[in-house]
Parts: C-alpha cells; structure tokens; sequence
C-alpha cells in the first residue's frame, strides 16, 4: 500500500479485524519489520534512521501492557531517559495533569483500573513531545467517561500541531474526531479522502418522507429505495437534490406530512466497501 | 537509561534477588561445610570450608546474573512491556549492554555480600584480588549474556526453567564448586574439563589461594573466548530482532 499522512492531520486507519491496522502501525514503529517497501517519519526512513524516525513518534500500544516494578511517575521517568531525555519534571507534571493521572503518580502501576492503565499508555507516549503520535485502538475497552476525556485530549494535541494518527473500528468515533480516513481490508487501501468526502461520495443522504395522498409525483420513483405504506424512503445523492425534491412536491401539491432527512452515516460507507452490505 | 531501569527493576526486589540468594549460599556452607568439612579431602593443604568460599561466591555471581538478564527479559516478554523499549530510539547493541551490565551489577552484589558474610567466620586469603575480581566480571557476564540469550529464546517460563535446570544448573553442580576435581574419577574430571563453568570456579578460586587446578592464563582464555563466541551470537540475533521485533 502506498499512504502519505500530512503534518497535522488527524487520520485514521479503518478496517475489520485482520485488515492490517496494527501491522500498518508495528511497521512504522519498528516492532515490525516490512518484508519490502519503506516507510518515513517526517523524512525519517524508520530502518535505516531508526532513531530519528522513532524520537518523532509517540505510540500508543494496543494492548494494556505495562510494567509492574514500578510506581507512574517512574514509568514516565525512564520512558523519558529511553529517548535519551534529561529529567523534565515540569513536563511530565503537565501531562499526568491533563490526563488526570496527577493523584496517581505514586501509585504502582499494577494498583491501576484499566483506564488510568490507558492513560499511563497514552502519557508514555508524549514523554518525549513526539510531533507524530500513533494512537492503535485508543478507546478499546474504555468506559465512556474516559473515552470522552482522552478524545479531548487528543484533539488538544491536533490543535497543538501534532499529527495525529489512529486506528479505531469505532466508526462514530473516526467520523466525529478524524478529518481523513483510509479503510484498510486484507492489508490493502481500499478507500482513502477525506472523511466528509468519503461520506458524501459513497453514501448520500437519506430522506424519508411521510406525504398526504400516499404517492409521489413522478420522477421521483427512481430515488425511491423502499416504501412503507405512505412513509417512502429516498436516497440522494447530495443535499442539493434535497432542493429538488421538495420542488417537485411543490409543483405536484403534494402536501408534506412528516420529513427526516438522516445524515450519511461513515458504517454504510464501511460496509459497502468492505463487501459486508447486505 | 535502559541500565539505570534494570538496576531498579532487581534492587526493588532486593530480598529476593540479593537476600535470598546469600541466604541459599550460606546454608549450603553451612550444611557441606559442615557436614563434609572433616570427611572431605582438603585441597592444597586447605581446610575444606575454605576451599569452599569461593566456589559458592562464585556460584552465587555466575547464578545471578543468569537470573537477572532472563528473568527481566522473560518478564518483559510476557507482561508485553518490552514495546516500551522496542518503541525507544536505543540500539541492539545499547540493549545488550543494558541487560549485560545490571545482570553483572547484581551478580558482583550478591557474590560480594556473601563473600563478606561468610569471612566473619572463615579465614581466607587473598594471593591475587585482580585474578579473583577479573574471573568475577567474566563469568558475570558470561551468565548475564547467558541469560539473555535465554530470555530471547523462551517464549514461556517454562522453557526458560528448562533452560535453567539442564543447562546452567548441571554445568554449576559440576564445575568444582564443592570439590577439587581432582578427586573425581577419569571420566569426570574430563567432562569436568569440557565445562567453562569450572575455568570460572577455578580461575576465581585462584585468585584467593594462589593455586588452582587449571593454570589460571588457560581459565581467562577459555572464559573470555566463552563469552566473546556468545555475545557475538546473542548480539546477532539481537540485530536480526529475533523473537522480538516480528
């Protein structure tokens, strides 16, 4: 595959399980090494300027790996001293602040809920400020209230000018948070823009339209994707035929009952491309 | 950074991985020392406990810093945390030195400590410190190489118990730490002699008393090649990222 992720992008990886996320993301990383092709960090090849291309990533493992030796603010301690980085106090005071991990810091990491484990994971990753952060299924098995919080968090970091970069198969979440997105299926792209451009190419909006008399005038028929009684269900294209629609509805003086017009939805999207749709 | 990580990981657990490792040395002087003090052949007009000193100081440092690089390493394995510093700009090499260091950091600990215990109540001389102190850093890192390679190849404990127990504890029973070869059998003391362990025992003992089975010029050669063969090997696998980077 052949992907180029622009400084400051908010970006994410899609795809089912096995579509090659991880992989895509351990390759970058280096616990993976690519059988052929190259990858760069910021011009950095990640095999042969291993060490530049890993001082610019900050990643966040998938799974909830930590170490049991060792209380939060030394997991951040030596995480920093990896990179080669003098003791910044200051610096890992202001994250485990922004991460609400500040009542924590002395704690041993093995007395961690799962979450505050995720926030460790998420901290580790910044110790040492990495423009390019890589964030593998973030809000995997995270309850609600945190998912909120690390998605604030994380779009602080996108205001700040750092790259975001993710894998999610939390479709809502890439749709609400991600500005480009690529679906990955049996490690390959299979679709990549824009988020909002991949909504309104692939899905379109979807108009249900409830009418007195119970018909629609012609021309109309040809948008129609299902019917229920006098309730008739449209798909446009984009919300310019929405203008059309309700011209001809006009035109024809069919008085309208009840309108609902649903906003394209990135799983319809999903699944088509993925050969999932029914 | 990765040093200054592992010598903290081992001294946060330093009653199990400096006190109890004394305390195992200091029974077993106790139990042979006394039990076969009388019975037992003394070497070079020695008395048998003191024969004995240095063979189980020596054991102790060569056991733990097997134990060190291992276990750190399996641990880190298992648990997944090794990504923490597989994501890190550090080098195979600085990776090595790392674990290589700490384990031989915490093999010198436990040796001196029961060495310093044990010369409350045995007296022991002192004919050459720089043999006894070279033969304690080889070893120590032959075993704490050792262990990494170890740590590299299991992917469970198990395996690494398996390596523990027919490889590192067979070669330590049978390298002289509680006699002088001298008093096995032919066949014995030439598998004795096929055995890098005992050049080790052997080497330090030499650096106590003066005198050894083996001349001690021949032990260095055997313990340094030993650990040069074996870096090189665990060093190559490292740079290939064998079981660790897929």
């Amino acid at each position: 595959m052949s992907l180029s992720i622009e400084q400051g992008e908010f970006f994410a990886l899609l795809g089912p399980n096995g579509a090659g996320k991880t992989t895509l993301i351990n390759v970058v990383s280096g616990l993976a090494k690519a059988n052929a092709g190259w990858v760069k960090v910021l011009g950095a090849d990640v095999a042969r300027d291993y060490r530049r291309a890993r001082r610019m990533l900050g990643v966040v493992p998938q799974e909830l790996v930590f170490d049991p030796f060792f209380t939060v603010r030394e997991t951040l301690r030596l995480q920093a001293g990896y990179f080669g980085l003098p003791p910044d106090d200051a610096w890992l005071e202001e994250v485990m602040h922004h991460l609400d991990l500040g009542a924590k810091a002395d704690a041993n990491m093995r007395a961690l809920s799962g979450g505050m484990k995720r926030r460790v994971l998420v901290a580790q990753a910044l110790v040492h400020k990495p423009p390019v952060i890589v964030l593998d299924e973030p809000t995997a098995g995270v309850d609600v209230e945190l998912r909120q919080g690390l998605w604030q968090f994380i779009n602080r970091l996108n205001r700040d000018g750092h790259t975001i970069v993710l894998t999610t198969h939390y479709l809502e979440e890439a749709e609400r948070h991600c500005n480009r997105i690529a679906m990955l299926k049996a490690g390959r792209i299979v679709a990549l823009d824009s988020t909002r451009n991949l909504l309104d190419t692939f899905s379109g909006l979807q108009l249900r339209l409830r009418v007195d008399g119970g018909a629609l005038p012609d021309g109309l028929s040809a948008k129609l994707v299902a019917r229920d009684g006098a309730l008739f269900t449209l798909r446009l294209a984009s919300a310019r035929e929405l203008e059309e629609v309700l011209a001809r509805l006009r035109e024809s003086g069919t008085p309208i009952v009840e309108l609902d017009v649903q906003p394209p939805d990135l799983e319809d999207v999903f699944l088509r491309l993925t050969g999932r749709a029914s | 950074m990765l040093l200054h990580k592992e010598l903290l990981r081992f001294w946060k657990v330093s009653v199990q991985t400096v006190a109890a490792p004394v305390l195992t040395a200091l029974l077993y002087l106790v139990i042979f020392g006394h039990a076969l003090g009388r019975s037992s052949p003394a070497f070079a007009g020695l008395p048998y406990i003191s024969f004995l000193v240095p063979g189980l100081v020596m054991m102790s440092v060569l056991q733990n810093a097997f134990a060190n690089s291992s276990s750190s390493l399996i641990q880190s394995k298992i648990t997944g945390n090794i990504v923490f510093i597989l994501l890190a700009p550090i080098s195979y090499a600085e990776f090595f030195a790392a674990y290589v260091l700490a384990s031989v950091a915490r093999g010198l600990i436990v040796g001196a400590a029961v060495l310093a215990l044990t010369l409350g109540f045995v007296d022991l001389p002192l004919a050459a410190p720089l043999w006894a102190l070279l033969f304690g850093l080889l070893g120590a890192a032959l075993l704490a190489v050792l262990g990494l390679l170890a740590g590299l190849w299991s992917d469970k404990i198990d395996q690494l118990a398996v390596f523990q127990n027919f490889v590192i504890l067979p070669a330590t029973m049978l390298s002289g730490v509680f006699y002088s070869i001298q008093a096995l059998p032919g066949f014995w003391r030439r598998l004795s002699h096929a055995n890098p362990f005992f050049y080790m025992i052997d080497g330090f003992r030499y650096g106590f008393f003066g005198v050894s089975d083996t001349p001690p010029a021949l032990s260095l050669a055997v313990v340094a090649t030993s650990l040069v063969v074996v870096s090189f090997a665990t060093l190559g696998l490292l740079r290939s990222g064998y079981k660790l980077r897929t």
